[in-house]
């Protein structure tokens, strides 16, 4: 088992890995040091919600701010949404009812695939956040999960009202959805992964070769 | 249409009933969708988008500069693309009053109202922002669609009109209405209208060139760009509209999306 400290994480020129135990050996590295959101003991809250949305915000605009080419960027987004997302279950949401008649390993490429498609398609759109801010402004508890509430001041425009999703039923705290004045990640995922997968006629293997060229 | 042409009046029979079928609203990733005319709508955003690729995408792209993907000094002095997008934005605001008045949100038409001042003065013609720069009045963005909405009229089907885009039934009433009830129009004369028309459609095109990467990644992006772009206008513009959902209540919403439950 490999265990990957967060700077190896971002180092790395090579795909992110996110398989189980590769991130539960990353969460070891972070209670340690103090940098991943790991509560032990503590069941998730709106402080625990705030504070997870807080942190992942301050490294995002860590790399927007910079200045590096795009392709380091993209890909460093990609390691801050593994560590602070529970990519597991967006990957799986996004496919549909296909997931679950999809073989692990094959699931497991698709997850890996639509884990740096998120990073350069969400990647490109950080990069219009530069000279901005983003606020935390609240969380309240939705259903299972805790709703962090955020505004965004861009550079010539009407703030823009960004909530998180936190559930921590994965076993960890991490984010599952994000809302940008309405427009849900998760729905218009689902959506487009949704037609790329129709497109492939239902094959999981060739839409992670698409994912892969996509974003 | 005369009554003595029976195969004419079936034909707009089935025709009517075939419409009828297709009307029903669906549930589809998460939203209620009203598409009856999404062949035609589908039509439509073939030529907008084939549109955008050729004409608009590369004038926006000109407009916007090369270098601009460098990342800039929030403090720097703003381009003379973000002077053009302020004085057509500036200029949108007084039918904003308009419409902040005719739904009974004074606070708002205020707002507006003090930006306009403001910026048409000391901002020189809406070129600055100093209204929100230095008073922290930012604008309330509205329009007679969303008067017709604070008014009870229903959404209606969805609709992608040419050039302008994604739409609604009452969306489109309110566009034109927009046109009808702008105070600008009323006082200026034919040239000065044109002239702050011109504007504002340069304005339009100034945020298209800012937003440039969004738009692309969405319209030449996505797998299915048409399904794509209905799903996100009609999420963003519910939003605008306070109407995620018919009572909506954030505590207790189906519409949330709970991916553990699935």
């Amino acid at each position: 088992m490999t265990i990957m400290t967060p700077m190896t994480m971002r180092m790395s020129s090579t795909p992110i890995r996110t398989d189980r135990r590769g991130l539960l050996g990353l969460i070891g590295c972070a209670s340690l040091t103090a940098v991943l959101p790991w509560r032990p003991a503590h069941a998730l809250d709106a402080d625990g919600a705030h504070a997870l949305i807080d942190r992942s915000l301050a490294e995002v605009y860590q790399v927007i701010n910079s200045g590096q080419p795009a392709p380091q960027m993209y890909q460093q987004f990609e390691a801050i949404f593994a560590r602070y997302a529970d990519v597991d279950v967006i990957a799986r949401s996004a496919l549909g009812p296909a997931a679950r008649q999809t073989d692990p390993a094959v699931f497991a490429d698709y997850k890996q695939a639509f884990q740096g498609y998120i990073g350069r398609k969400y990647g490109a759109r950080f990069r219009e956040f530069i000279g901005s801010r983003i606020e935390v402004t609240g969380a309240r508890q939705l259903k299972s999960f805790y709703a962090v509430t955020s505004v965004a001041y861009l550079n010539g425009r009407a703030p823009l009202e960004v909530e998180w999703h936190v559930s921590d039923r994965s076993g960890e705290d991490l984010y599952f959805n994000i809302i940008i004045e309405g427009v849900n990640m998760l729905a218009s995922e689902r959506a487009e992964i949704g037609a790329m997968l129709a497109r492939r006629q239902g094959d999981v293997v060739g839409l992670a070769a698409d994912l892969r060229q996509a974003g | 249409m005369r009554p003595n042409s029976p195969p004419v009046m079936a034909l707009l029979l089935t025709a009517l009933v075939a419409a009828g079928c297709a009307q029903a609203p669906v549930q589809q990733d998460g939203i209620t969708i009203n598409d009856p005319y999404e062949a035609q709508n589908r039509r439509v955003h073939a030529f907008n988008k084939g549109l955008d690729a050729r004409v608009i995408g590369p004038v926006a792209n000109r407009l916007k500069g090369e270098d601009d993907d460098a990342p800039r000094d929030p403090d720097a002095p703003i381009g003379p693309l973000q002077m053009v997008i302020n004085a057509g934005r500036n200029l949108s605001l007084p039918v904003k009053v308009v419409n902040g008045l005719l739904q009974g949100k004074p606070r708002d038409a205020g707002a507006n109202l003090t930006r306009f001042a403001v910026n048409s003065t000391v901002g020189l013609g809406g070129v600055f922002d100093p209204a929100a720069d230095s008073f922290g009045v930012t604008e309330r963005d509205t329009d007679f669609g969303q008067t017709l909405a604070v008014w009870g009229v229903p959404e209606g089907a969805y609709l992608e009109l040419p050039v302008l885009g994604p739409s609604t039934q009452r969306d489109a009433v309110g566009q034109v209405v927009d046109l009808v009830i702008d105070p600008l129009y009323h006082l200026l004369d034919g040239r000065e209208a044109g002239a702050v028309f011109a504007l504002r459609v340069a304005s339009k095109a100034g945020d298209r060139a800012r937003f440039g990467d969004t738009v692309d990644g969405i319209l030449q992006g996505s797998a299915d760009s048409y399904a794509q772009t209905r799903l996100i206008w009609l999420m963003n513009r519910r939003f605008d509209l306070g109407e995620t959902g018919d009572d909506y209540d954030p505590y207790d919403d189906a519409d949330v999306i709970d991916p553990y439950s699935d």
